[in-house]
């Protein structure tokens, strides 16, 4: 069987959700290919970096306007006028393959099997339902298989390949849909799903500027990444992208360091597989507690920069 | 132009579900249920378009058991026209909802389609996506803004890194995300006057859609659990255990 991982990149470099989406690829037992679709020069690039993946066989460059902006039809379109050379469909769970690869599925008339956490053969699957309160293990009867991948749980694939590049077939774009504009947050901080450590605030921070006057520094101290809960997010106090829980982005870093958030299991839902959770929260029977390695019943508005400043000392 | 919104019976945001201790689901019985919250988005998003004159009909299509009745009252209170109830029992898969969807579609020939992004029950995110395939409609999922442009639609949609405005060639698919609107609360005088609006009935068999599942589920367990470690007293005990204990410093 072969399998055809679609990587994450943005334009310019190969996403680290792309490695980890390998490694359950890998997992699936057949060869690898790797999709590369994308718009202008840094397609190049990051087709490069695929093919230094190791396990991978081969990788397809498909190059063009429809596939700069991450638009779903068109790349659906790709993906299935590839469909008959191969078994499998393998994609990170990231916001651009939730949004194109159960196109892809239906246009295949398969059920996806969304978010996997773990491969038990190669059609059979965990994955968590109820915001990860249960894990159903399902077994796949379609004869192709589409998957989306909860990066969080597999480790990133390293280099050592040295797979051929090609050009993929092309495939009309439907022109059904067309790109305006974007505001895309630039920032030197890592990007959450990919962040070893990561400070999330939650509604207790009462304002944007607070975020930035105590969580900012703080993670900035870290080199960590900045979550935030839904009802921050909501509130205003935190743009859409730093949502960590159910339906933002699930995060497992070697530190969660969770600040003012009281942990409903829609958060938690988001974060519970980081290696150590640290809590920092006034009210004692705030249920983060109940997840969190260290706990700590404090004020944060004056325990935050004390474990800034704290921090500092430590040389960091 | 007409709106049609799917809605699912789910199990309440709030409840804490307990995995069957033989492994196969999740206990339903005696569970509070509600719309899907994705889905509450969605029906006030519909709304509005018709309350801006943007839309002319709001219809309400749910497929489930003979209770998702109430889901589809819950949003003809809200304020949309008419429902549809296409009964099904069991597990129906999204590919299969979509396919019954298309042939809904397919009856009323509506101008939009706006869907949850995700059912808060088994997470899978797919249903809109697969029936703007099914369709060969356009799609924006996760929207936060949806403003109509004569048959066309612009959306602003919420991704990893931010936001990103598509514009759409209608008719299309929209999923909501949270930040959409804040969905209103029925009124007593509009729960009355939901029990005068009409409901549909319909079976899948109407439709002609097979909807064995594709997946066999093999069994449901607790995800591994995770124990409440220690509370520290102050900033100086918790930098020395992260730096000592956890090592992550």
């Amino acid at each position: 069987m072969t399998t055809l991982l679609i990587a994450e990149h943005d334009h310019e470099t190969l996403k680290d959700s792309t490695n980890k989406a390998l490694t359950a690829a890998s997992q699936l037992g057949g060869d690898v290919h790797v999709l590369v679709a994308g718009g202008g020069q840094g397609t190049k690039a990051a087709a490069e970096a695929a093919a230094k993946l190791a396990g991978v066989t081969k990788v397809l460059v498909a190059e063009g306007p429809a596939y700069e902006h991450d638009l779903a039809e068109p790349l659906a379109a790709l993906i299935v006028a590839l469909a008959p050379n191969y078994d499998a469909f393998v994609a990170p769970a990231t916001s651009r393959f939730k949004n194109v690869m159960p196109r892809v599925a239906a246009l295949l008339d398969v059920m996806q099997v969304s978010e996997i956490v773990k491969v038990v053969a190669p059609d059979t699957f965990e994955r968590p339902i109820y915001a990860g309160n249960a894990i159903q293990t399902v077994k796949s009867k379609d004869a192709k298989k589409v998957i989306t991948v909860r990066t969080s749980t597999f480790a990133a694939a390293g280099e050592g390949g040295s797979a051929a590049i090609e050009n993929a077939a092309s495939a009309a774009d439907p022109g059904l849909s067309s790109f305006v504009g974007e505001e895309v947050a630039k920032s030197d901080r890592p990007e959450l799903t990919s962040a070893k450590i990561i400070v999330s605030g939650g509604r207790a921070m009462q304002s944007r500027e607070n975020f930035a006057k105590y969580i900012e520094p703080l993670a900035d101290k870290l080199g960590a990444g900045v979550g935030a809960s839904r009802a921050a997010v909501d509130a205003g106090y935190a743009p859409n992208d730093w949502q960590v829980g159910q339906t933002g982005k699930v995060v497992a870093p070697e530190l969660y360091v969770a600040v003012g958030i009281s942990g409903a299991i829609q958060h938690l839902a988001g974060m519970k597989d980081s290696k150590v959770i640290v809590a920092i929260n006034k009210d004692e029977d705030a249920p983060i507690f109940q997840v969190a390695d260290y706990g700590l019943v404090a004020d944060l508005y004056q325990a935050v920069p004390e474990l800034t400043e704290a921090l500092g000392k430590l040389g960091k | 132009m007409k709106v049609l919104v799917p809605v699912k019976r789910v199990v309440d945001y709030n409840v804490k579900v307990r995995v069957k201790s033989d492994g196969t689901g999740v206990e339903l019985a005696n569970v509070k249920m509600s719309m899907n919250p994705f889905d509450e988005i969605a029906v006030e998003e519909a709304l509005r378009l018709k309350e801006a004159g943007k839309a002319t009909e709001v219809v309400v299509v749910s497929i489930g058991p003979a209770q998702a009745s109430e889901t589809i009252r819950t949003a003809l209170a809200m304020g949309a026209d008419r429902g549809i109830l296409v009964k099904a029992e069991g597990n129906v898969e999204p590919l299969a909802v979509a396919k019954i969807l298309k042939a809904v579609v397919d009856a009323e020939q509506p101008g939009l389609v706006i869907l949850g992004k995700q059912a808060i029950d088994d997470d899978s995110n797919q249903t809109g996506q697969m029936l703007a395939a099914l369709l060969g409609w356009s799609q924006a999922t996760f929207a936060s803004k949806l403003e109509v442009e004569g048959s066309d639609f612009k959306v602003t949609r919420e991704v990893d890194g931010g936001l990103q405005t598509i514009k759409l060639k209608g008719p299309a698919i929209v999923t909501t995300d949270l930040r959409l609107n804040e969905p209103r609360y029925a009124s007593l005088p509009n729960i009355m006057k939901a029990k005068k609006k009409p409901i549909d009935d319909k079976s899948v068999a109407d439709y002609g859609v097979d909807v064995t599942p594709r997946l066999e589920v093999l069994k449901t367990a607790e995800p591994a659990g995770r124990k409440a470690g220690v509370k520290v007293k102050d900033v100086a005990e918790l930098v020395n255990k992260l730096k000592t204990e956890a090592g992550v410093l």
